[in-house]
């Protein structure tokens, strides 16, 4: 990436942005290439994760959240993930849609992101496409997941701040004591209060938080309700996100979360790397040999990756 | 370095509701591999230019009932000239009359693509121009 590119995106040319974006996502030398040249301009941004079902409201939540900061003078970025389908390999990204009245304000960008075959709740290429937008001068990112089951954990070590969105009616008290997921919040938002039910699913999410022994200077993850079509309570919301990222400041936590969030993708982008020059070096047949043979009971899996690692 | 999925924006400018089309051709292009950013209808010609510059696509599909094209495509292709996209393959579908297509494709829409139209010759028309642009910019 030449110097004259690093400083259209970081004046925040929509192009730029746009561009590096799509380096990210193909991966290989193009990511490497906008990486190795922005990283020392990212580091500013209160990355937002919100996660939750689908259905839930994440996007429209997304939409309110960042009409409260533009409120504010405050950019936003925002990359919306959908999934890939595992079958033909295309996507519907339909995030947008529901963010619509963010359209026309140069202060926000939005990006649409498929899964491209990557587990977790997130695309591989994510952590890379926040730091494009760290690095463009965006304030606020706002990373939305595909929609999540109980497992979708990744956002966490990704975002400073994990929204988990729930709706009334979604389980019993159980279901909220289960792991996964319902872990990573760092405030849980009952979106379509307007609903049924949505005391009880307050109240199991309230019971859950409860049976946790509260240690001195523990986060506890506040229970929000918000109607996200209409923007009640989301002005609360926004409140307690800043009221986490405060916590986090005064005790010194941007900086622990941030090492482990390199750890994992130093570790991630090593074993990619390890992997991809391995197969480079091994040819086809070799491996389609190997498989032949695991698959007639002659060698077992364990044996046959210990002969490819050499 | 890797070929990327072809992306496309469908939208659907004007004021005509009737988004059933539009869907269909979506769920053909994401069968068919493609990612298909779908932003819906109501869309205006700055909306559909803004989505497409930040989601850096290779195809913008507009899909128009209200017989509105004449008025509404030439202000989405000065839109996406103002935001140096003119590399951007352009195709649309719905009522266009036939004494239109012409006038359309004058605009710069590559393939007008009407009723009866079967979803799978709109995917390899879309991934042969796509290929030949991307050689193109390759050379």
């Amino acid at each position: 990436m030449n110097p004259a590119a690093v400083e259209q995106l970081r004046a925040g040319n929509p192009r730029a942005v746009a561009r590096a974006l799509s380096a990210v996502e193909r991966g290989g030398q193009d990511a490497r290439a906008v990486i190795a040249a922005i990283f020392r301009h990212t580091g500013r941004a209160h990355i937002i994760g919100v996660t939750g079902a689908p259905g839930t409201g994440k996007s429209t939540l997304v939409n309110e959240i960042a009409k409260h900061y533009r409120r504010r003078g405050v950019r936003v970025g925002i990359v919306a993930i959908d999934p890939t389908s595992p079958f033909s390999g295309g996507a519907i990204l339909g995030d947008r849609l529901r963010m619509q009245d963010l359209s026309g304000d140069s202060g926000v960008f939005i990006r649409s992101m498929a899964t491209r075959g990557s587990l977790g709740g997130l695309a591989a290429a994510t952590s890379d496409a926040v730091k494009v937008l760290d690095a463009a001068g965006f304030a606020s990112v706002l990373v939305e997941t595909v929609g999540a089951g109980q497992n979708e954990v990744e956002i966490a070590q990704n975002a400073h701040t994990t929204i988990v969105v729930e709706a009334p009616g979604m389980g019993d008290d159980i279901q909220a004591i289960k792991a996964g997921i319902m872990e990573i919040a760092d405030l849980l938002i009952v979106n379509k209060a307007d609903r049924d039910e949505v005391s009880a699913t307050v109240a199991a999410l309230e019971m859950n938080l409860n049976l946790k022994p509260k240690a001195e200077n523990d986060w506890r993850p506040p229970v929000l309700k918000t109607i996200a079509t209409t923007g009640e309570g989301v002005a609360d919301a926004v409140e307690w996100i800043g009221k986490h990222r405060a916590y986090l400041e005064a005790n010194c936590l941007l900086q622990a979360r941030e090492r482990t969030r390199f750890r994992a993708e130093l570790e991630m982008v090593v074993q990619r790397e390890l992997m991809a020059r391995l197969l480079r070096g091994v040819n086809g047949t070799k491996i389609e040999t190997l498989i032949e043979q695991i698959a007639a009971r002659e060698l077992d899996i364990y044996t046959a990756a210990e002969t490819l690692i050499g | 370095m890797a070929d990327r999925p072809i992306r496309v924006l469908v939208a659907k400018p004007g004021l005509d509701g009737h988004d059933r089309g539009a869907k269909v051709v979506a769920r053909a292009l994401r069968d068919a591999g493609m990612e298909v950013i779908y932003t819906g209808i109501r869309q205006t010609p700055e909306m559909i230019a803004e989505a497409a510059l930040q989601e850096d696509v290779d195809v913008v599909g507009l899909s128009i009932l209200s017989g509105a094209h004449r008025d509404l495509f030439p202000r989405i292709v000065e839109q996406l000239k103002q935001k140096q996209l003119e590399d951007v393959l352009l195709v649309c579908g719905g009522i266009i009359p036939d004494d239109d297509i012409p006038v359309v494709k004058r605009m710069g829409f590559a393939g007008v693509f009407g009723p009866g139209t079967s979803t799978q010759d709109i995917a390899v028309f879309i991934r042969e121009q796509v290929a030949r642009k991307r050689g193109a910019a390759v050379a």
